[in-house]
């Protein structure tokens, strides 16, 4: 039987990771798909920047930015009284950052599918921008939000290096399972490993194998 | 009608390298054709009125009401609070929506502003009942834009806007789908400003027009008048141009399957149509489809000859032709000439001659449209 701490911990992690990210995501995709801004390369660039980055340069700077000598950490310290770095709050925080382009993208090419078309229709038909949003583009691209959310999802389970430089190993607060595996294999304990690595491994695959599937069907439809 | 709504509009926009500028007032009444080649601005201008092109600059006010202004304090309606409806040239149904979803999206967010429309008398006269569990992804181009028009309806719109909505369509669906657009002010009481760049989309629906040519506007007035005036030139289509004629149905001959209509004192014949003595009918020649002769022509296959006097010519040194236009009793006709032709038989402004026509269009007026006579009376 595995640890179940891992496990749990990594699995509140992405849960958290993805909702926020949705909730910051939608907006950014949004801008940059309708902008005409001269500066939505400049954007574009920064939001991309996480796949091409090594996780521990990443994790460096967020490590730094985290520790009480820093604007935020300190700023964090003084108001919640604990600090950023080694805790599941700045795990948190480092994922957003690390998972960012994984919800972005698909939803910002989701966006740029429904184009500007239907939501002059909408607005003719008396439907504010808001409204427009909500029962238009957003029905429109629900298949866009459920890959991104899927890719953010995984993609965090998956995450290592950012964690390891940000978080560490305490087991209940940061110690999620990419972080036990290594653990695992260090101690030479290979049969912990296997189980975690086989689980990490089939549920990657079970979730790119959803999204290929779901991008195979025809367009959603409802009501 | 003095309680006739008016959309002033003094626009100005540049989008790249196009540049628009249309000043003009204009009274709404019945179907307005903004006209124009593609280019001329037509669906710019339209946006412009429905509030899609926030660079406008200028002023724009429908019966007073102020919808943009860029000074003194500039002032942006958007297009959500203008109360006014849109057909797309691409219908633009949302597709995540059935037709009934679609209708339903309208129907909920309706101004309540406009002629009070219902639901229901807009499904029934666009016969769309058999259509309303159906995704508009599956149907053809013809049902696509009845469901537009209708949605667009049952926002209660206080003035329709439609952008080139038959363009898609062949001529078998256009010819459907017109006599529900010419009805559309007097059966659900919203003045309908309609884009087009084919002029027997005007001459069938239209009462007044305005025609646009490289974002400017070059002429304005009712359409009958505007479609006869030569100094437009290329501005209404070279091929197309033609005059729009008033006439009544006097008699049928159903022997040889002929309507006499009476055009002032004059009589023209048609294949037959289906109406009753009395009817008007709105007839369209294209200048054409009218030759010229000094001396009524006798023995020739031609029925429809009419006696006049010609009011203008207007020579164009580039190429072959000369466009002239004929006073006939009932109205004027244009006809397209050689130069030649000009100047061997001695044509000058006053000059009485005969004017052959070769085919006569019915325009509008009657139920059936007739798209254009299969063989020339």
């Amino acid at each position: 039987m595995p640890e179940l701490g891992p496990v749990l911990l990594t699995l509140a992690l992405a849960s958290i990771t993805t909702l926020l990210l949705l909730i910051i995501g939608t907006p950014l995709a949004w801008w940059l798909a309708y902008t005409r801004s001269r500066f939505k390369p400049v954007i574009e660039a920064v939001t991309a920047l996480p796949l091409v980055l090594p996780p521990t340069v990443l994790g460096f700077y967020l490590l730094v930015l985290f520790s009480p000598n820093a604007s935020l950490g300190s700023f964090w310290v003084t108001v919640t009284g604990t600090t950023l770095a080694f805790s599941f709050t700045g795990l948190v925080l480092a994922s957003i950052v690390y998972s960012l382009p994984f919800m972005v993208q698909p939803l910002q090419t989701a966006f740029e599918a429904v184009g500007r078309e239907p939501l002059e229709a909408a607005a003719t038909l008396g439907a504010s921008p808001r409204d427009a949003f909500f029962t238009v583009a957003a029905p429109m691209a629900t298949r866009g939000f459920i890959t991104a959310s899927v890719l953010t999802f995984a993609h965090t389970i998956g995450e290592f290096g950012v964690v390891l430089m940000v978080g560490g190993n305490i087991p209940g607060r940061t110690k999620v399972i990419s972080i036990a595996i290594y653990e695992h294999v260090e101690t030479l304990n290979y049969a912990e490993a296997h189980t975690l690595s086989a689980g990490l491994l089939i549920f990657s695959f079970a979730v790119l194998l959803a999204i290929y599937a779901l991008n195979r069907r025809a367009p959603l439809h409802v009501g | 009608m003095s309680d006739d709504p008016v959309l002033f509009m003094d626009v100005r926009i540049a989008i790249e390298a196009f540049e628009l500028t249309v000043e003009h007032e204009l009274p709404l009444t019945g179907v307005t054709a903004l006209f124009g080649h593609s280019g001329s601005g037509k669906t710019t201008l339209l946006r412009v009125f429905a509030g899609l092109e926030r660079g406008a600059k200028g002023r724009v006010a429908f019966n007073g009401e102020v919808w943009q202004k860029t000074s003194p304090d500039p002032f942006f309606l958007p297009p959500e609070q203008r109360a006014v409806g849109y057909v797309f040239q691409d219908a633009r149904l949302f597709p995540h929506l059935t037709v009934a979803g679609n209708l339903a999206f309208a129907e909920q967010r309706a101004s309540g502003r406009g002629h009070p429309i219902k639901r229901d008398a807009v499904v029934a006269r666009f016969g769309l009942e058999p259509l309303l569990a159906r995704n508009p992804t599956t149907l053809s181009g013809g049902e696509r834009q009845r469901v537009a028009i209708a949605r667009a309806l049952v926002t209660r719109p206080r003035l329709l806007l439609m952008d080139e909505p038959l363009s898609a369509l062949d001529a078998r669906r256009r010819a459907e789908i017109l006599p529900y657009i010419a009805r559309l002010p007097a059966e659900f009481g919203v003045p309908v400003i309609y884009v087009t760049h084919a002029v027997d989309e005007v001459a069938y629906l239209a009462d007044s027009m305005i025609v646009l040519s490289e974002g400017r506007k070059v002429a304005d007035g009712p359409v009958a008048e505007t479609l006869a005036r030569l100094d437009l030139g290329p501005a209404t289509g070279r091929f197309e141009a033609g005059v729009v004629l008033e006439a009544s149905v006097a008699r049928h001959d159903k022997a040889f399957r002929l309507t006499e209509l009476a055009l002032g004192h004059a009589a023209l014949f048609v294949p037959l149509i289906d109406a009753p003595a009395g009817t008007a009918v709105r007839l369209r020649v294209r200048a054409r489809d009218v030759a010229l002769a000094i001396r009524r022509p006798e023995e020739i296959s031609s029925r429809n000859i009419l006696e006049g006097r010609i009011l203008e010519i207007v020579e164009e040194p580039e190429t072959a032709f000369a466009e002239t236009l004929l006073d006939v009793d009932g109205g004027r006709i244009r006809a397209r000439v050689t130069r030649q032709a000009v100047s061997d038989l001695q044509l000058t402004v006053g000059a009485k001659v005969f004017a052959v026509i070769k085919s006569i269009s019915l325009a509008g007026g009657v139920s059936t449209l007739v798209a254009a006579a299969d063989g020339d009376v």
